[in-house]
C-alpha cells in the first residue's frame, strides 16, 4: 500500500466548533508557528493512541481556541492557569494524559507561579510551551521572553533590560527542579528542527503515558503578524536572533534513570466532601422560615458600575442574604475577555427553586452605579422591572424606557455625608431592598454586623443603610 | 490502483499562501502560483513531477490538511530488523 502523509487523525475532520464558513482551515495567521506545533501534537496523539484519554488544556492567547481542532478532551483555562487546571484533571482522572498548551505570556508572565509549582510537584502532564517572544493575541506587546532591544507595541524603542529585566529562559529554570523528567527546547524553523520538535513531543507524551510525570517542551515559534514579518523571514529571525539567546538543547532526560510512578487512585466520597466543607450543617444567620422561602419571588439582579464602587461586594452581600435565609443563590462576576479595569458588573440570582443558569440576561432589577452601566444594561430590564439609579453620577432622568420603575438615589451624597464614600454600594442595595421588599432592610443590617470585621465600618454602613431607607420611604413609599 | 511515483497534493482552498512549504522542498518542485483563492491568498502549487515523497512540505505547512504527500510504495524489508 502507498504510504500517505496527510491530516493527522488527532485532529477532528471538520472543525465544527469553529464558527464561520471554513471548517477546514485554522483561525491562525498565515505561517503561524502554532499550526506547525498543532500538527505534531495531533500526529503524536494518534500514533501513541492516546486521543481518547487526553485532555488538552488550552490557555489564553491565540491558542485559546485550540479546542476547535484536536480530537480529544479540552478545558479552556483562565490566563496562566493551565497547569493548575491540569493538576486537577490529572489527579482526578488517574491514567489520563494531560497536555498544558501555553504561550510565553501565559506561562512566563501571568502564570509563572502555576507552572513552577506544577513542575515542582511533578504533576502528570506534558507542557507544550510555545515561545514566540510576544503577546500575539492582544496585538504584539512585550512578553517575558521578548529579546533585549526588540521592538513591540509596549517597547517602542526596544526592550530595555534595566527597566524590564532580561528575557526569561523558562526551560533552564524548570530543569533545575527535581521532579520534571524531561525538559527540552526546540524550534519549528526548518525541517531539521521540526523533526527534532516532533521527536521531543513524542518522547514527552510517551513518558507521561508510561507514568513518569512531568515533561516540558519549549518550542521557539514564529508570530509573523506580531513581529510584522513575512513567514519565511520570521523563521529566519528565530535562527538568527532567538536561538543564540535560547539555545536549542535537551536540559534534562531522566526517563532511563527513573521508574514510573505508581498511579494514585482517588476515590472521592461525596458525603465526605460535604462534611469537610461543612455544608451539611444547617447553620444560618437567619432562622429558617419556610413560608418566607415558599413565598419568595425570584430575583434576577444585575449590579453594574465602575471598578472601585463596590459593585462586586454589593453582589456578594445580596448573595449572602439569599444563602443565610436558605434560598438557592448564584453570584457571577462578569468581565470582558480582556480585563482592563474600568467597568465591573455582576449577576445575582436568588430563588426558592434550583437555579439553572447564573447569567442574568433579563434582569428583574438593575442597579446602575454610573451612566455607562445604565446605558448598557437599562435595555435588559424586564418590563415591569426596577432600575435603581445612582443620581450622584447619572444626570437627569432615564427616558429610554416607560415600562420600568426608576428610583433615583443620591448614593454618593448619602455615603459621603456619613463619612464612608465606599458605602455607596450599601445605599444602592438598601434602596433596592426597601422598594422591592425582597428582604427586610433589617436583615441587611444584621448581615453587615455579622460579616464585617471592623466595628467603625459596621457603624458607618449601618448609618448609610438607615439614611437610605429614610430617603426611599420619604420619596418613593407611602 | 496503486501509484508508483510519489506526489504531493495541495488543496488551494485551504492554503494561506505563507510560502513555508516552498522553501522547505529540497527538490524545488513547489512554487507560489498566481492563482488566488477565496480568501485572497496566492496559493502554493506542485510543478507536476519531481516529488520524492520526503514529506518535508507536509510538516512545514501550518495548516492541518492542506498538504497530503503520497509516498513511494514501502518495500517490506526481509525478515531482518
Ligand atoms: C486575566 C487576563 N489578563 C490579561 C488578558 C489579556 N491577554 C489575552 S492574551 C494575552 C497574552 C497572550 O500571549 P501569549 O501567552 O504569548 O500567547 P500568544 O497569543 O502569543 O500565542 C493577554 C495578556 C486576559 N485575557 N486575561
Ligand atoms: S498573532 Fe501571531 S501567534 Fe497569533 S495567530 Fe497570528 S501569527 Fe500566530
Ligand atoms: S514531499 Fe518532499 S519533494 Fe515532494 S513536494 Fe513535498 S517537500 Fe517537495
Ligand atoms: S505551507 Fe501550506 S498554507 Fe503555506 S503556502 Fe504551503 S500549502 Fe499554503
Amino acid at each position: 500500500m502507498q504510504e500517505v502523509l496527510g491530516k493527522p487523525e488527532g485532529f477532528v475532520d471538520n472543525f465544527v466548533r469553529k464558527p464561520g464558513d471554513y471548517p477546514k482551515v485554522t483561525h491562525y495567521c498565515p505561517g503561524c508557528g502554532h499550526g506547525r506545533v498543532h500538527k505534531l501534537i495531533a500526529e503524536a496523539m494518534a500514533d501513541l493512541e492516546i486521543s481518547d484519554k487526553t485532555v488538552l488544556i488550552s490557555p489564553v492567547g491565540c491558542t485559546v481556541f485550540a479546542y476547535y481542532y484536536f480530537d480529544c478532551g479540552n478545558i479552556q483555562s483562565a490566563h496562566g492557569r493551565a497547569p493548575a487546571v491540569g493538576t486537577g484533571v490529572g489527579r482526578s482522572n488517574p491514567g489520563s494524559i494531560t497536555i498544558s498548551y501555553q504561550g510565553d505570556g501565559d506561562l512566563g508572565a501571568i502564570g509563572t507561579a502555576e507552572i513552577i509549582h506544577a513542575a515542582n510537584r511533578g504533576e502528570n502532564m506534558t507542557v507544550i510551551f510555545v515561545n514566540n517572544g510576544i503577546y500575539g493575541m492582544t496585538g504584539g506587546q512585550m512578553a517575558p521572553t521578548t529579546l533585549e532591544g526588540q521592538v513591540t507595541t509596549t517597547t517602542p524603542t526596544g526592550r530595555d533590560i534595566d527597566e524590564a529585566g532580561h528575557p526569561m529562559r523558562m526551560s533552564e529554570m524548570i530543569a533545575t527542579l527535581e521532579a520534571p523528567v524531561f525538559v527540552e527546547r526546540t524550534a519549528v524553523t526548518d525541517t531539521k528542527n521540526i523533526m527534532k520538535t516532533r521527536k521531543a513531543i513524542r518522547k514527552a507524551l510517551k513518558s507521561q503515558k508510561d507514568g513518569y510525570g512531568f515533561s516540558f517542551v519549549e518550542i521557539l515559534s514564529s508570530c509573523p503578524i506580531g513581529w510584522k514579518m513575512k513567514p519565511v523571514a520570521a523563521n529566519q529571525r528565530i535562527t538568527d536572533e532567538m536561538v543564540p539567546y535560547f539555545p536549542l538543547k535537551n536540559f534534562k532526560d531522566e526517563i532511563e534513570n527513573r521508574s514510573p510512578r505508581p498511579t494514585k487512585t482517588v476515590d472521592p466520597d461525596p458525603n465526605k466532601i460535604i462534611e469537610v466543607l461543612g455544608v451539611d450543617k444547617d447553620e444560618r444567620l437567619f432562622k429558617k422560615d419556610q413560608s418566607f422561602i415558599d413565598n419568595f419571588k425570584d430575583q434576577h439582579v444585575r449590579i453594574a458600575g465602575f471598578g472601585g464602587q463596590g459593585v462586586l461586594l454589593a453582589g456578594t452581600t445580596l448573595g449572602y442574604l439569599g444563602m443565610e435565609t436558605g434560598l438557592n443563590t448564584t453570584w457571577l462576576p462578569s468581565y470582558g475577555p480582556e480585563m482592563r479595569g474600568g467597568t465591573a458588573n455582576c449577576h445575582i440570582v436568588l430563588s426558592n427553586k434550583e437555579v439553572g443558569s447564573p447569567l442574568v440576561e433579563k434582569a428583574s432589577t438593575l442597579i446602575a452605579m454610573n451612566q455607562p452601566s445604565l446605558n448598557e444594561f437599562g435595555v435588559t430590564v424586564k418590563p415591569g422591572g426596577l432600575i435603581v439609579i445612582n443620581s450622584s453620577t447619572v444626570e437627569g432622568k432615564y427616558t429610554e424606557r416607560d415600562d420600568v420603575t426608576c428610583l433615583y438615589i443620591p448614593m454618593n451624597e448619602i455615603a459621603e455625608s456619613l463619612g464612608v464614600m465606599q458605602a455607596a454600594n450599601m445605599a444602592a442595595l438598601t434602596a433596592y431592598l426597601a422598594y422591592s421588599k425582597a428582604f427586610d432592610v433589617d436583615m441587611l443590617t444584621s448581615l453587615i454586623k455579622a460579616n464585617f470585621k471592623k466595628k467603625t465600618l459596621i457603624e458607618k454602613n449601618v448609618a448609610v443603610i438607615q439614611k437610605t431607607y429614610e430617603y426611599v420611604k420619604e420619596n418613593y413609599l407611602n | 490502483m496503486e501509484e508508483k511515483t510519489p506526489r504531493v497534493e495541495i488543496i488551494p482552498e485551504q492554503c494561506k499562501g505563507c510560502e513555508l512549504c516552498v522553501v522547505e522542498c529540497p527538490q524545488d518542485v513547489l512554487f507560489m502560483s498566481k492563482k488566488i483563492n477565496q480568501f485572497g491568498y496566492m496559493v502554493a502549487e506542485y510543478k507536476g513531477d519531481g516529488c520524492t515523497g520526503c514529506g518535508f512540505c507536509f510538516y512545514a505547512c501550518p495548516e492541518p490538511g492542506t498538504i497530503t504527500v503520497y509516498k513511494k510504495k514501502r518495500v517490506k524489508k526481509e525478515a531482518s530488523a
